[in-house]
């Protein structure tokens, strides 16, 4: 389902086989595990680590398991609770984030590529795609907070949730939502992995950063069921340094 | 108004200049803090417009951590309340407030300029960087306001406050976060912020009106940090 290994200073996250990594109970859990085992050694590893998700074949993610949801609202919003605690993860993690989005990303698989701090693209084949309108569910609460944490144009925003655009990855670097395009999957996860190396070789505190990140959007983190830190805390945290 | 070797004020035409003097950093500690509120409180009288400048090679670097370290905790906060005062006052001055960012400005310093209205900067020198994911500091909730606010573009923000990117005027200006790169020296800089800051106030505003409409503009950031103005402090003082 998934795999995670350390290069060096990164983290790489693996959605393996050539299926569509639908968001299942048991992806979902697989990939929280995944996540926390990252946490958990970036403690010990001291700063200066990223993390980089990538997906093999066509697609990065197509989504929650609607196929297994199917008619049932109860299994689908299952599914879309069990969603929230890994974006939580993901928003909270002590590290940079990057997506190599490697195939499609569709619905929830869109959500968990903009939950990463970069997305890297392929520009041959493949979409970020917003489908809820199209197949007729409205978006949870914090889909909607981490989608207009993201995408602050306008326009853009109304293109994505509104009318549905598939979007290729040159049109989403024009859109700001993903940061560079490369010809094909292996080229787009050397490229993340290369930017991951980069931003570790920053050696920034992980928890700094992570608190600077949910920083940015508040009011997503909150959304997503992540506490901010107080300021009272904060300026503790900035005494203990000087 | 007290004189000090903190900053200077100058009236030119209907234009109220603050100058942070000196070649130095211009490190907002209490000291400079209170020397710019004065200037700044100075400026609502018969002023049309204001602009901040700064001698030298920095605009401000930012906090001044040498004096903190100098005091206890919950003395530092001194100069946090401040800051978070200055904007206050900024957002509520019934004139329109230019930044003439001569050069360097680092995260309180960034901050500061991007309060103002408007954000002229020198294009040749001189960059906007928020230090704080290098130097492992975490940013307060009024402080990331006015980035939420005055940096609406995810990517920006994100680049800016994540990445910490140094970011020259041009880039600055191509994502939307300073108006104008001058070109020149500090001198040109100034001139140019003092020719829109007259043009501003011979648009013959009425003062309240703009203060209204910058804090409706900007309402969670005026929220944030309106019990520290100059306004709200003296409402608390009881009267005798």
């Amino acid at each position: 389902m998934c795999t995670m290994e350390q290069r060096g200073r990164v983290f790489v996250l693996t959605l393996t086989g050539d299926d569509e990594h639908r968001l299942s109970h048991a992806l979902i859990a697989s990939i929280r595990s995944s996540v926390a085992s990252v946490a958990a050694a970036s403690a010990s590893a001291g700063p200066g680590t990223a993390l980089v998700t990538v997906g093999e074949g066509r697609f990065f993610s197509n989504g929650l398991d609607n196929i297994w949801a199917g008619t049932s609202r109860e299994r689908l919003q299952g599914l879309v609770d069990e969603l929230r605690p890994l974006a939580a993860d993901l928003l909270a993690l002590p590290m940079p984030t990057i997506a190599a989005i490697t195939g499609h990303a569709a619905a929830g698989g869109f959500l968990l590529a903009l939950c990463h701090d970069y997305r890297i693209m392929r520009g041959d084949r493949g979409v970020l795609y917003m489908s809820e309108v199209d197949i007729g569910l409205p978006l949870p609460p914090y889909f909607v907070s981490v989608l207009r944490a993201k995408i602050t144009a306008a326009n853009a925003l109304r293109d994505v949730t509104l009318r549905g655009r598939k979007l290729k990855a040159a049109e989403a670097k024009e859109m700001g939502i993903v940061d560079a395009v490369c010809p094909g999957p292996a080229e787009t996860a050397a490229e993340a992995i290369k930017l991951a190396e980069q931003l570790a070789a920053r050696k920034w505190d992980g928890n700094v950063y992570a608190s600077i990140r949910m920083s940015i959007f508040p009011e997503a983190c909150r959304s997503i069921g992540i506490v901010e830190e107080s300021d009272e805390e904060k300026r503790k945290h900035f005494a203990s340094r000087l | 108004m007290e004189p000090n070797n903190l900053c200077t004020v100058e009236r030119r035409g209907r234009v109220h200049v603050i100058t942070l003097t000196g070649p130095g950093e211009h490190r907002l500690g209490p000291a400079l803090l209170g020397a710019i509120r004065s200037a700044v409180a100075a400026a609502s009288a018969g002023a049309g417009a204001l602009v901040l400048a700064a001698e030298g090679k920095f605009f401000s670097n930012g906090f001044d951590q040498a004096w903190a370290r100098t005091v206890p905790l919950h003395l530092q906060a001194t100069m946090e309340d401040a800051f978070r005062a200055l904007v206050a006052d900024l957002l509520a001055l019934p004139v329109p407030t230019v930044a003439a960012v001569t050069g360097h400005a680092a995260a309180a310093g960034c901050a500061l300029a991007l309060a103002h209205d408007a954000v002229f900067m020198r294009g040749s020198r001189g960059f906007l960087y928020m230090s704080e994911v290098d130097a492992g500091i975490k940013i307060i909730d009024f402080f990331a306001e006015i980035m939420r606010e005055k940096v609406p573009d995810a990517v920006a923000r994100r680049d800016l406050l994540l990445r910490g990117d140094r970011m020259p005027a041009a880039e600055a200006v191509r994502r939307g976060m300073v108006d104008v790169a001058v070109e020149g020296g500090v001198e040109d800089v100034v001139n140019a912020a003092v020719a829109e800051a007259e043009k501003l106030a011979a648009r013959e505003w009425d003062g309240e009106v703009v203060a209204e409409i910058r804090k409706a503009a900007w309402p969670k950031l005026w929220s944030k940090v309106k019990d520290y103005s100059a306004a709200a402090q003296v409402a608390v003082r009881p009267r005798l």
